[in-house]
């Protein structure tokens, strides 16, 4: 019993010990984007590694998830004969939630585990270690620049997510199923609100941005250096950035659109 | 069993550095990782433009010698003054300002695995300095001339041999003209010719460019070879010191068994056990 005590204690020292280095980690970074700034060769390598490369499974994605969207709805609908207010559905049910949770998601599967594995394979071969004796510091030179690649990227894939799923419902629901291709337009148009559906749509794409990298990056500069840790550290990435994904998104749905 | 530190002197033995001759100097250093006691009570001088030679079993913690020294680790307790500045106590600008004249060799290379060999020695001139595009590839093929990889410039780093390796890791090392070099275990896993090629290159860098260098190692042999002062480290403490000829004549045990490379003395064979008989019979 003492000894589940003992341990339940250092568990929670542990954890608060790593929550105050990702703050500090975190602290140090922010410091470091203006550096970053001002090489923008540096950060547009990363927007390229972070964001280009990780368009194919989003768009992939994104027009699956919009064409099972338009017809799951489709089939609801048209027991209502509401089967015209097909595109309201599916613009809502992307921009405001599907589009920056699954982009979240699937951000944090491809280039957060790949910051990770990348920046605590770095680690475990010295090459940080090597820049500090070289008088770079790592976390300006490489964290800061990825972190702030991510940060843009994220949201900007959950745009594109959005866009193309729209795009798959309308092959599906106006190309396949037979919707009036003016209703699903016009009625898009005119129930998805700017300020209160896209805006907070790409307002939680940017949390979830900020969150993901945040803790990849970290992650992987936090790893212990073998090649257990950084595996470990790479499911870490995926396994919270999961947690916060789908938690951040009720506490923000909960402020945007509880009352 | 011999704990006293040992000090032998003959005349082939450079003197004892001191004053400002001595770029290094560590003092009643004390070091503990968790419960683990790394150093207790070391003082070492590295000889300013001389190649000092940091021995010692694995786990001594040589290569932590080096990080205290870079100022990646700070020390529990004790001194180390590098060029006169105390390091434990630089702030971030001036530690970083040191270490742009220190240079230091992993025992992995350490070279950036996204660079190719020529932007892996260009790197810290791009990053310390505003020299125009065409002087940097003048530099780089120079420092690459010295290591014998001018060829080898358009190559990524997993194409390199270990060896290869650690030469492009040299000749970054050297980019920005250092006053010192740390090498951390330089030739284990070098294959023959490997080995020879780094051996001559450590000593000839030093003597042509003036450099001061310290090697941590365990390859005896070797590193005796090409070093002007000797330094044996275990169990957190100096236990012998002096030219590598003075020491291969050492009268100490623990310095003789890790010098010969003896399999049983000091340092015994056997990890501590139970008496043996009575292991196998109480089975």
């Amino acid at each position: 019993m003492l000894e589940w005590i003992r341990g339940l204690g250092r568990s929670g020292f542990g954890f608060f010990q790593t929550l105050g280095r990702s703050n500090l980690f975190l602290l140090k970074i922010l410091v470091g984007i203006p550096a970053v700034l001002a090489r923008p060769r540096l950060l547009v390598a990363q927007l390229f590694s972070v964001g280009v490369l990780s368009l194919p499974i989003i768009v992939v994605s994104g027009v699956f998830v919009g064409m099972v969207l338009a017809l799951q709805g489709y089939n609801t609908l048209v027991d209502f004969g509401a089967e015209e207010s097909l595109g309201v559905v599916v613009a809502l049910s992307i921009v405001r939630e599907l589009g920056p949770v699954v982009t979240g998601l699937l951000f944090a599967g491809r280039a957060g585990s790949a910051l990770t594995a990348e920046i605590g394979l770095m680690k475990a071969t010295e090459q940080l270690a090597g820049m500090e004796m070289m008088a770079v510091d790592p976390i300006h030179r490489v964290i800061a620049p990825r972190f702030l690649a991510g940060f843009i990227s994220m949201p900007l894939l959950a745009a594109i997510f959005s866009a193309v799923g729209i795009y798959g419902g309308y092959f599906v629901g106006v190309g396949l199923l037979g919707v009036d291709e003016g209703a699903y337009w016009s009625q898009m148009q005119s129930k998805v609100d700017l300020y209160d559906d896209v805006y907070n749509g790409v307002i939680k794409s940017v949390v979830f941005g900020f969150v993901v990298t945040w803790i990849a990056v970290f992650e992987g500069y936090d790893t212990v250096p073998t090649s257990e840790g950084v595996s470990r550290s790479t499911t870490r990435t995926v396994v919270f950035s999961a947690f916060a994904v789908l938690g951040l998104d009720f506490v923000l749905t909960a402020l945007m659109f509880g009352d | 069993m011999d704990g006293k530190t040992t000090k032998m002197h003959s005349s082939a033995e450079i003197t004892a550095p001191a004053g400002s001759e001595t770029l290094v100097k560590i003092r009643d250093l004390y070091f503990a990782r968790g419960d683990r006691v790394i150093f207790d009570g070391v003082d070492l001088d590295i000889p300013r433009g001389k190649l000092t030679a940091i021995m010692g079993p694995s786990g001594s913690g040589k290569t932590t010698l080096l990080r205290l020294i870079g100022g990646q680790l700070t020390p529990d307790q004790g001194s180390i003054e590098v060029d006169g500045l105390q390091v434990q106590e630089l702030g971030r600008k001036a530690l970083y300002d040191l270490r742009r004249r220190m240079g230091m060799l992993f025992q992995s290379g350490a070279l950036l695995t996204d660079l190719t060999v020529f932007d892996n020695v260009a790197f810290p001139l791009r990053e310390h300095t505003d020299l125009p595009e065409a002087m940097i590839r003048d530099l780089v093929l120079m420092k690459l001339q010295a290591v014998g990889l001018r060829g080898a410039r358009d190559l990524q780093p997993s194409e390199l041999s270990g060896g290869m390796a650690r030469r492009v890791a040299l000749a970054r090392a050297i980019a920005l003209d250092p006053m010192m070099i740390m090498y951390d275990e330089p030739f284990t896993g070098q294959d023959p010719i490997s080995m020879g090629v780094l051996v001559q290159l450590i000593r000839v860098l030093n003597d042509a460019l003036g450099l001061t260098s310290i090697i941590v190692s365990h390859d005896v042999k070797e590193t005796a070879a090409i070093s002007d002062y000797v330094y044996v480290i275990s169990q957190g403490k100096v236990i012998g010191q002096g030219t590598p000829e003075a020491l291969g004549s050492t009268d100490s045990d623990r310095v003789k068994q890790f010098m010969q490379g003896l399999p049983d003395g000091p340092v015994p064979f056997h990890y501590p056990a139970p008496d043996y008989m009575e292991d196998l019979l109480n089975a």
